[in-house]
């Protein structure tokens, strides 16, 4: 995923800006401050405005639609900072204003699990910066050296004399200071705010409905579009009657979006939608129109025994050993497309005029958001802008703007007059860019005493790549397909030392459009590799920890996480009669976890899953409260699709169009969750998405151990009774 | 016109009477709080008060809402964030997203309101509401707090 997004970004910026050598914190560029134009305060740096009255605005390039990095980020400057954390509020710079200070707030997507980590250091550099800058201004005020003056909680004191200056009555003269150059950074041994369970930021207008998301912005004089969608996959339209809806109340326009859209605009949403529904419409259903699941596996199943496939991991000579086993152990296993179904379904608000072209909306990368507009809009990107929302879950799914170029396509149609885009829940259901199909042929060789000294592993599926970035594709292959399975690198390596191995992928694309969900490849790699470890291990007559344990000598830092658990949950006693359990771990977005899960399943074959222990190494933990929140949410995310969800195709189009017949997991299906945060302070992973990866497996692998019983394909539904 | 009473204020709304309550409440009224999830009251973000009840107004015509009775939306359960769901909700810190949160506590409210002390399996059948991110955890020790029920 890295290098999508790097691609992604800098191809962006090619087209965009002439250059964005680093970043310049403190760096002014006259007639551009938007603080000061705004009749504001003046900015300590980019990152950093504090107010006469003490108040400090720390800005965030990241997006928060959940995960806490909102709260993450602006610890990481307060503490750098040495303010008042009761102070602090946030601000969210627009894209627009980022391009016109040659992107002095850097990247602003937020995917990958990155917020943090890719920030952390210019973001805490930011912060330190203006810190240096109040002292020096103090410094100055009482003519003193800045060796005598020291910092905490907003204040900066004169220790010799007790003087004290408030942040609030420095920053005008700081602002106009020339900031140092090389600052240190704190130890994180020394931390006071960040690396503390502070509550949220933003928590107080999530509980009585003040807080504003894209779907609840207004604009006065604002219209409401509703549209459908071609459900045929590479579909048109073909038609559509007007006529028959014109007349409804509230209703002010039809409009033919593109070749595959039609909106209705009226003075409210639901006018708007009842219009369109009653309209009637007829699609060209396309080049797939035929298409079904089966079609889909059928490609899938001659993908994984096919001779071409791009290579992800090798080492030594996985079909020799595989040939000269003791004994071979084969499996093949299954994982459908999701959806992403953030609560908040795909809206936004367009005001358009020759002039220029402003939006709201909820974004995970405003600065891609701001590129489609521009495009969409037909002028020069400086004339447009993106004012971002609050976003109701992201997941990935707000990567992409597609959502973005429609509406902007129908607020032309009605220059100087807001629009407000909302796709029904049925059309966001169905126009999702889904989490990859894909399947997997694993082949194990043990050798007489039981250790695995060769395995082979073809993957074949979608590549999200080819779809969404072909520019990230290497000659063809994309790199993305392996994460966790990497030989080396930061983000995802494969945890087990083989002899010999062979990863491969046989690149299958149905017409079904892929994109990154929630933990992306990770979530089908380890659900494959761990599923067939465990199956290797009982093969082997072996215990499933310790036949782990004896491949991972060489990967101290997964080994840990999983010992981590297995020491919790107590793995060396048996677990009370009746439960079962599983492991499992993985690597990904630089973080190292792992989970045991026990499960009970009753004489009617339904699980129960009693209680999760899950681990993570994350290097630095910004605000551990929040890092177990994103550990429990991960799992209510992975055991959805693990147990319930699955998006099929018939006769062309996605089936499931709503949460009817897409089922999310509920409270009574969501397991207790022991989450252990263990990092080791010395690198800076991700904590989004990772502990997604062993959710299903470890659940699926205490299946097995409660009923013998493989399950290979997810979701698991009722396969367990059906057997 | 129809005539409404919401957060304890009689509004009088111009609307087709098969319009789902919940785009009343968000465009006729203007109050955003209540959200739009699924449209088919299978997911909860819209869930109000109705006399105490909760509802899933996103599948409630307004036409059938009499004019005398109370609608609570998340707006009015509380002027200031004194409920003890809310109390709760932000000790614990609750919600991710939030997306779902105004649902999720205005379920919350009515189950208390229904039985102050309730079980785990009360509390896990009266929350049916979908919250995406995962936030069921949380949600259900919440409810213990409010309730006076040790975690
Ligand atoms: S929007 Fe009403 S239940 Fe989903
Ligand atoms: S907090 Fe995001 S859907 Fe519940």
């Amino acid at each position: 995923m890295s290098n999508a997004f790097e691609t992604n970004r800098r191809s962006f910026l090619a087209g965009t800006v002439a250059s964005t050598a680093g970043f310049t914190l403190g760096f002014h560029i006259p007639g551009i401050d938007s603080a000061a134009a705004q009749g504001q305060t003046p900015e300590l740096n980019a990152w950093v405005v504090v107010k006469p009255d003490d108040t400090v605005v720390i800005r965030v390039a990241r997006v928060e639609m959940g995960q806490g990095t909102l709260t993450g980020l602006a610890q990481l400057v307060a503490e750098e900072l040495e303010c008042d954390w009761k102070k602090v509020t946030t601000d969210y710079p627009t894209p627009g204003e980022n391009l016109k200070r040659n992107r002095v707030w850097g990247n602003y997507q937020t995917a990958g699990s990155r917020g943090i980590r890719d920030s952390q250091d210019y973001v805490r550099k930011g912060g330190a910066t203006a810190r240096a800058m109040l002292i020096q201004a103090a410094a100055n005020q009482w003519g003193v050296p800045v060796s005598e003056c020291y910092t905490w909680k907003g204040v900066v004191r004169h220790r010799p004399t007790n003087r004290e200056l408030r942040y609030g009555q420095l920053a005008e003269a700081a602002a106009k200071l020339t900031p140092p150059a090389d600052v240190p950074l704190k130890d994180p041994k020394n931390w006071t705010i960040a690396g503390k369970s502070l509550p949220r930021l933003d928590t107080k207008s999530k509980l009585d409905g003040s807080q504003i998301y894209s779907i609840d912005h207004k604009m006065p004089g604002m219209m409401l579009a509703a549209v459908k969608i071609c459900p045929y996959f590479d579909g048109k339209l073909k038609s559509y009657d007007a006529s028959k809806i014109t007349s409804m109340k509230g209703v002010k326009k039809v409009v033919k979006v593109d070749d595959t859209t039609v909106a209705v605009i009226a003075d409210t949403w639901w006018r708007a939608k009842s219009a369109i529904d009653q309209m009637p419409i007829e699609w060209d259903k396309g080049p797939h129109a035929k298409l079904s699941s089966d079609d889909v596996t059928k490609m899938l199943v001659e993908g994984l025994s096919a001779d071409q496939a791009f290579i992800g991991n090798q080492a030594g000579d996985a079909k020799t050993a595989l040939a000269s086993a003791a004994k071979v152990v084969e499996a093949t296993y299954a994982v459908p497309h999701q959806h992403h179904a953030t609560m908040e379904p795909m809206n936004a608000t367009v005001v358009w005029t020759p002039e220029k072209c402003e939006v709201w909306t909820a974004t995970q990368n405003a600065e891609s958001a701001l590129a489609t507009a521009a495009t969409a809009a037909g002028l020069p990107i400086e004339k447009c802008d993106v004012y971002r929302l609050n976003l109701g879950g992201g997941f990935g799914r707000r990567t992409a703007h597609d959502f973005v170029r429609q509406a902007v396509l129908i607020a032309k149609e009605m220059p100087g007059v807001p629009v407000k885009m909302i796709w029904s829940r049925e059309e966001d259901m169905t126009h999702g860019y889904y989490h990859p199909v894909t399947m997997a042929k694993l082949r194990g060789a043990l050798d007489k005493d039981g250790n695995l000294v060769g395995l082979h592993m073809r993957i074949s599926g979608q590549s999200i790549l080819s779809t969404i970035n072909p520019a990230g594709l290497q000659n063809g292959r994309d790199p993305a397909t392996f994460q966790g399975l990497n030989p080396s690198g930061t983000e995802g390596v494969f945890g087990y030392g083989v002899p010999n191995l062979l990863i491969d992928h046989a690149m299958r694309n149905p017409p079904v459009r892929p994109g990154f969900w929630r933990g992306v490849n990770n979530n089908q790699n380890a659900f494959y590799l761990e599923s067939f470890i465990d199956e290797l291990a009982a093969a082997a007559g072996q215990d499933p920890l310790e036949f782990r344990r004896k491949m991972m000598k060489n990967h101290p830092k997964h080994l840990a996480v999983l010992n981590a658990v297995a020491d919790r949950v107590g793995w060396s006693k048996p677990p009370a009669p009746g439960i079962y359990r599983g492991l499992a771990q993985h690597m990904g977005y630089g973080s190292y976890v792992a989970a045991c899960a026990e499960v009970s399943v009753n004489a009617k074959k339904e699980v129960t899953i009693h209680r999760i222990v899950a681990a993570t190494n994350c290097g630095h933990a910004v605000n551990p409260q929040q890092i177990a929140a994103q550990i429990e949410g991960s799992f209510a995310y992975g055991l959805t699709a693990g147990l319930l969800g699955e998006i099929t195709v018939k006769d062309g189009r996605i089936v499931e169009e709503n949460f009817d017949t897409y089922p999310i997991l509920k409270m009574d299906q969501m397991p207790a969750v022991e989450s252990i945060v263990i990092p080791t302070n010395d690198f800076w992973g991700g904590v989004g998405e990772p502990t997604i990866f062993v959710a299903t497996p470890a659940v699926f692998n205490a299946i097995a151990a409660a009923t013998g019983k493989r399950i290979r394909k997810l979701p698991l539904g009722d396969q367990l009774a059906k057997a | 016109m129809i005539r409404l009473t919401i957060n304890g204020t009689v509004r009088e709304v111009d609307v087709e009477p098969d319009t789902p309550l919940l785009w009343v409440i968000r465009e006729q009224i203007g109050l955003t709080g209540t959200k739009y999830g699924c449209g088919v009251a299978a997911c909860g973000a819209c869930t109000v008060h109705i006399d105490g009840q909760p509802v899933r107004s996103c599948s409630l015509p307004v036409s059938e809402v009499k004019a005398n009775q109370k609608i609570t939306t998340i707006e009015g359960l509380s002027p200031d964030l004194t409920h003890p769901i809310q109390k709760a909700w932000l000790e614990l810190d609750v919600p991710q997203c939030g997306y779902c949160q105004s649902g999720q506590i205005m379920a919350a409210a009515a189950l208390l309101k229904e039985k102050p002390k309730p079980t785990d399996a009360e509390i896990a059948e009266a929350m049916s509401n979908i919250c995406r991110c995962g936030t069921y955890n949380r949600i259900k020790a919440a409810i213990k707090r409010a309730a006076g029920i040790p975690a």
